[in-house]
């Protein structure tokens, strides 16, 4: 019978590709790199009052809707806090960044005061990640990784010709974020007698890219244990 | 008709009445010249001004989010708690001023208080362990070492304070330095907005931790 020897043959090549993938030495699993955007702010809480009369949230909002867009054609998964003008507390948005368990969160802010891109890390004091840690401190098993992405989006932004300064804060939900956490504000960047607005879509385009290229290369060393 | 007894009577009454009247208000009279007589608002001895020292000044500058350390001339009280007010309230008029590099409404009144107490080992307290039932026992502050400065700001300062994570910053880091460059026994510092606990100072910077003033490095001296 024609269908008995082609149900053998099939059963025989199933068996030994079976054979040859329990041969194989099992592969890590890859994990999925997944960055976290939290546009701070929304809803009732409009974060500063900018120039022309725009709100810190509204561009907090849509820097985080151009670097998922931007992420997401590199195949980066992106998981955001928020996709509109809504109201999260900071504990909603820790959890969301914790849940997804992201590889690097930036958490978007946007001010008039100062120049260029403002880069912090949590200031809590760095301590070894441990299984049950406090949720107020979180952060501090992972303070020392996000000072190294700090350091990556550092180098792209300056390369990106943007003015960067390098701080340390305390934000309620970054401290609380299980993953390498960094404050990204952007203010209007001043050169010689110049100054570029906040509301300058090629100012945020600019940005969103060179937040976009240190993600990238911050993946390479994400992989790394 | 009315009879006589009772005429007699309601005219002993009001004349009583009219009596007890006017002895009251001698009474409450000679009552208010007494009271007037020990009130003697008349100085009694001159004002002492305090003579001016050397203070110095953590002063943030928002061009390029450093803090630089600056000296100053200014009166400042022998008592340590309005000594620490005096410093901060020269440093938020620093900042009040037209040409700040720092530039944060309110002035020096923003400072309402500062209170200096004995400040808790806070690793002493956090590792501090219930053995065997009974509570923890954590060691009492040493009178002469460390101390927790809690400064009392002005709900209209926090209210007009520029929103953003680096100006924020830059203010709290900047009181704490210069809390501790001048009462170098201030280690940690906590802020009360109106006297009550505020999640941020202006949408950002957290005003629920305890704040250490080693987070407050200079990068450079200069003096104004």
């Amino acid at each position: 019978m024609h269908w008995t020897k082609w149900a053998s043959a099939a059963l025989l090549t199933a068996v030994a590709a079976g054979t040859l993938v329990s041969a194989q030495a099992p592969a890590a699993p890859q994990a999925l790199y997944v960055v976290v955007l939290d546009a701070a702010h929304g809803g009732d809480d409009a974060g500063a009052r900018l120039t022309n009369n725009q709100f810190e949230k509204n561009i907090t909002l849509a820097l985080s809707v151009r670097l998922r867009s931007l992420l997401a054609a590199r195949g980066i998964s992106v998981v955001t806090t928020r996709e509109s003008d809504i109201a999260i507390d900071a504990n909603k948005r820790a959890e969301i960044a914790n849940h997804a368990q992201a590889r690097a969160c930036l958490s978007l802010h946007a001010t008039e005061s100062g120049s260029g891109i403002h880069l912090f890390a949590s200031s809590l004091t760095p301590t070894q990640p441990v299984r049950f840690a406090a949720w107020k401190t979180a952060q501090a098993g992972w303070v020392t990784r996000s000072l190294a992405l700090e350091g990556v989006l550092n180098s792209a932004l300056t390369h990106a010709g943007l003015n960067v300064t390098l701080g340390r804060t305390t934000l309620a939900a970054v401290d609380s974020m299980t993953c390498p956490a960094v404050a990204v504000e952007v203010a209007p960047q001043h050169g010689t007698g110049t100054a570029t607005e906040l509301s300058d879509k090629d100012y945020q385009a600019q940005v969103a890219e060179a937040i976009a290229a240190a993600l990238v290369e911050w993946r390479t060393e994400a992989q790394q244990p | 008709m009315i009879p006589r007894h009772q005429i007699v009577i309601f005219s002993v009454l009001l004349v009583a009445s009219l009596i007890m009247g006017v002895a009251l208000w001698e009474l409450r009279e000679h009552a208010h010249q007494r009271l007037l007589a020990g009130q003697d608002s008349s100085p009694t001895s001159a004002p002492e001004v305090a003579p001016e020292v050397q203070a110095t000044l953590i002063v943030a500058n928002d061009s390029d989010g450093s803090l630089l350390s600056q000296l100053h001339s200014l009166p400042l009280p022998a008592e340590p708690n309005a000594r620490a007010r005096a410093v901060l309230a020269k440093l938020l008029d620093v900042y009040a001023a037209a040409d700040a590099t720092h530039p944060v409404p309110g002035g020096g009144s923003a400072v309402q208080q500062v209170f200096l107490m004995p400040a808790v080992d806070t690793s002493t307290a956090a590792s501090a362990s219930t053995v065997g039932g009974k509570k923890p026992v954590i060691a009492p502050a040493d009178p002469d070492g460390p101390q927790l400065a809690v400064v009392n700001l002005l709900g209209s300062f926090a209210a007009n304070h520029p929103s953003g994570i680096e100006t924020e910053m830059l203010t709290v880091l900047s009181l704490c330095g210069t809390l501790h460059a001048n009462l170098p026994r201030v280690t940690q510092v906590r802020f009360l907005v109106d006297g009550a606990v505020r999640a941020t100072l202006a949408g950002h910077a957290d005003l629920t931790r305890t704040y250490l003033t080693a987070d407050a490095e200079t990068t450079q001296g200069a003096n104004p």
